[in-house]
């Protein structure tokens, strides 16, 4: 059996990208991800991993270097957030369309302005359309694990697509937990060498990244987006077989006291771990509420999310990022959009809290339930409001 | 590290140039296009073991418009501002591979290509990186001295007094007012182990010079002079010899950097005057004698700098 | 293997077919990432349909210097066992940079249709 051991959750995402043996690491420095690419680093320089690590000038010149790099077949790392994600996003779209199974560690943080190094999600809720598989992390041994998972996933023939793993900063990045850590060996069980189907290689001359004409943009883009919905399938039978190798289970979808709940919290990433004991403190309390939280973003689990809230009445979703100007969160949105017209459909609020670092207590997630089921109620439509904003 | 490579360095002649085709026919370069001819020069003296790593421009649209592809050799394309980058990638994905056992030992030049705004421009950076780093690349600017493919804007590459569609001469504009920015120096100033700059109308010498970069161990870069007619206004007919009287009038010096030695590999014993180079170019139709002038005395003065820089008892005697 | 498979099978689906022609069709016979796995495939442009003027060598003054051969933007002087150069009209542009660069005035242009 692995040993559990105390680790930093940071460490622990750059020694899963150690077990599974990655040939190129780019990365820029950035407030949260920081230490993953320092421990990565060290570990290249101890050559306890033997791999290329490529301290670029940019977040923009990392993505690049890890679609080059992907693009001979070398399997690929790197990790950032916030800015810099923000600052890849014009390759972030080119990676799935080149189909280059680069894996990255998004250690969530708030977008300026105002500068925050603090943790929330809308860096990479302005990623979502971007075509990479999305999973989200709530503790360090779920990092640890859905980045061994994305490198199987993104390699997968079916697949050959980029996964970024999400985890919160420093709420989890900087957490020191006990984490059961594979080895290269009891990794090399699930993850097979990469074999790469397209690659530059002077011997077989193919062109790649050529001009999209009207006549194929459509067709090109098809592509990606049926591997990416495609992709689902796979994301969850190596879920399966994660868990027949090493006994944790992981769904596109995962609940908690869900059963018999009538009022269910939505949420994504480490804040879900606070929810819980919110839910317990409310189950005690007689209300009947659970929560369920996206593991898997993209491809949207549609399917798994429309069955889970079967029978329930309320939802309460919190959102951890601000779409200014819309009808309400990203997760809000989607969510709504998701039960449209389904039969029994639940009265959906949406509720913005946790900005920039700003905790989301036991008692604010009390309050959103409440809310919730005082809105349903009163028979008011889907309603979005801040959480814990300051009016004086 | 040039003398390590220089050792089996054999010079071609115009004779014992490469048949080898890097390009295909069917690109759909313009009439007369001096940049597609800098690349094909280059490229040739490469030889076939290669990838490519190109930037958004001009060579990107005519070579590879689905479903059609101008390049016998393996070519990618990411996006404008980042061939440096990616090649970087190709490199150190490489390399790596070859050293776990997964792809068979030996040496592949890679190339990073762009024009003039994706060099001086947007792809600075990535530039810059990618030669502090060191990676074994060569990187190849071909300089046609504005954004050509998006209609003839100015870049920092333009020439003092050009007229672009964004540097338009008028009432109180001389076309562009700034003054040429000086790629090869501040490439140089990575102390990379070679830079040279090249003119296709000197193709014995844009070839070997692209040879010895490509044998070079670590980063490399050649600023190859790219007439463009459509956008310079020039008879596409000429776009060879304005080239060659660009390196006649000192405007464009032919010269290489190796190990931060400058060396002149074509001295011009008597500089024609600019205005014979000015004149032929309808981009620069409006200047008046004492634009001229002034453009004359800068050449003049940056000539002079470069063969202060240059070791005169290297100077080389070029043919053609 | 996979590759060189794909390339017979689009070499006998025809190679005069118009670029655009080729590029209808269902997203599924799509490469991995939209590649082109046809090594010059551009061959297939004639772009010697652009031109107006045509170049027209004249061996008596030809001395096989290949001037035309190494100035051509668009590789439409073959080098031939004679040493002379052989003529590609399928894709020469007409750009007149050969005439304008023999040595010995032995290209001239032509009106097409001349």
């Amino acid at each position: 059996m692995p040993k559990r051991v105390g680790i930093e959750v940071s460490l622990a995402a750059s020694e899963a990208a150690c077990a599974v043996d990655s040939d190129v690491i780019a990365a820029y420095p950035i407030t949260p991800q920081t230490h993953i690419v320092e421990h990565l680093s060290e570990l290249v320089a101890d050559g306890k991993l033997d791999a290329e690590f490529i301290p670029v000038e940019s977040e923009h010149s990392a993505m690049s270097v890890c679609i080059g790099s992907s693009a001979v077949g070398a399997r690929t790392f790197t990790a950032s957030s916030a800015q810099g994600l923000a600052l890849m996003h014009e390759i972030l779209f080119i990676a799935p369309a080149l189909r280059t199974p680069i894996v990255m560690a998004v250690v969530n943080r708030a977008m300026s302005g105002p500068i925050s190094i603090w943790n929330d999600h809308s860096d990479i809720m302005a990623e979502r359309d971007v075509g990479w598989i999305q999973t989200f992390a709530e503790n360090g041994q779920e990092v640890f694990d859905l980045i061994i998972h994305a490198f199987r996933v993104a390699e997968d023939p079916k697949v050959l697509l980029p996964v970024m793993v999400n985890l919160d900063g420093f709420t989890l990045s900087h957490v020191i937990e006990p984490i059961e850590m594979l080895n290269a060996r009891e990794v090399r069980r699930y993850i097979k060498p990469y074999k790469p189907q397209m690659v530059l290689d002077p011997k077989h001359p193919v062109t790649m990244g050529a001009v999209g004409v009207p006549e194929v943009y459509t067709e090109a883009k098809q592509q990606i987006e049926s591997v990416l919905r495609a992709s689902k399938k796979v994301v969850v039978s190596a879920w399966k077989e994660f868990a027949r190798l090493y006994g944790r289970t992981y769904r596109p979808i995962e609940t908690y006291r869900t059963k018999g709940a009538e009022v269910v919290l939505m949420t994504m990433g480490s804040v879900s771990e606070t929810a819980m004991t919110a839910v317990d403190k409310m189950r005690d309390k007689e209300i009947a509420v659970g929560l369920m939280r996206f593991r898997l973003w993209r491809p949207f689990p549609l399917e798994e999310f429309r069955r889970a809230v079967k029978g329930v009445k309320v939802l309460a979703v919190l959102d951890r990022a601000i779409s200014y100007g819309a009808q309400g969160g990203p997760v809000f949105m989607e969510v709504r959009s998701a039960l449209y017209g389904q039969a029994g459909q639940p009265n959906i609020s949406g509720f913005v809290a946790g900005l920039g670092g700003r905790d989301i207590t036991t008692d604010m997630f009390e309050e959103m339930v409440k809310k919730a089921i005082r809105y349903a109620k009163k028979g008011k439509g889907p309603t979005y409001e801040l959480i814990g904003v300051r009016e004086k | 590290m040039m003398k390590a490579a220089s050792g089996g360095f054999k010079k071609f002649t115009p004779k014992t140039l490469p048949k080898f085709e890097p390009l295909a026919q069917g690109h759909r370069a313009c009439q007369g296009c001096g940049e597609v001819l800098a690349l094909r020069m280059a490229l040739k003296a490469m030889g076939k073991n290669m990838i490519i790593a190109s930037a958004t421009g001009c060579m990107e649209i005519i070579t590879s418009a689905y479903p059609q592809t101008a390049w016998d050799v393996p070519w990618i394309h990411v996006a404008f501002e980042n061939a440096a980058a990616v090649a970087s990638g190709i490199e150190a994905g490489r390399k790596v591979l070859m050293r776990k056992g997964r792809l068979p030992k030996g040496r592949t030049t890679i190339v990073a290509m762009a024009g003039d705004g994706g060099t001086a421009d947007i792809g600075l950076q990535a530039l810059s990186g990618a030669l502090e780093r060191g990676h074994d690349f060569v990187y190849i600017c071909l300089d046609n001295e504005a954004y050509m493919n998006t209609g003839v804007q100015r870049s920092s590459a333009t020439p003092y007094g050009a007229m672009t569609t964004t540097s338009p001469p008028g009432k109180l504009s001389i076309g562009q007012y700034t003054w040429k920015k000086n790629v090869p120096a501040i490439v140089e100033a990575h102390a990379i182990p070679y830079v040279a700059t090249a003119a296709p109308a000197y193709y014995v010498d844009l070839m070997n010079k692209a040879k010895k970069a490509a044998m070079i161990r670590g980063p490399a870069y050649l600023h190859i002079y790219s007439p463009c007619p459509t956008g310079w206004r020039l008879a596409p007919e000429r776009a060879v010899a304005i080239s060659r009287l660009a390196v006649q009038t000192n405007i464009f010096p032919l010269y290489e950097v190796i190990d931060g030695r400058y060396i002149l590999t074509k001295k011009i014993k008597k500089p024609k005057p600019v205005e014979e180079y000015l004149g032929l170019q309808g981009r620069f139709r409006h200047l008046d004698k004492k634009t001229i002038q002034e453009i004359q005395e800068r050449v003049d003065r940056e000539y002079e700098a470069l063969l202060q820089k240059a070791t005169l008892a290297e100077v080389q005697e070029e043919s053609t | 293997m996979l590759c060189s498979k794909r390339i017979s099978k689009l070499n006998r689906e025809g190679v005069k077919r118009l670029a655009k022609v080729d590029a209808i069709t269902g997203w599924r016979n799509l490469e991995i990432g939209c590649a082109i796995i046809e090594p010059g495939s551009s061959r297939k442009l004639r772009t010697g349909d652009w031109r107006s003027q045509r170049p027209v060598t004249d061996r008596d003054k030809c001395i096989k210097c290949g001037m035309c051969w190494i100035y051509c933007p668009d590789m439409v002087y073959l080098p031939l066992r004679s040493g002379y150069f052989k003529w590609d009209e399928n894709y020469c542009k007409g750009c007149g940079i050969c005439a304008n660069e023999c040595p010995e005035d032995a290209i001239s242009m032509v009106m097409e249709g001349d």
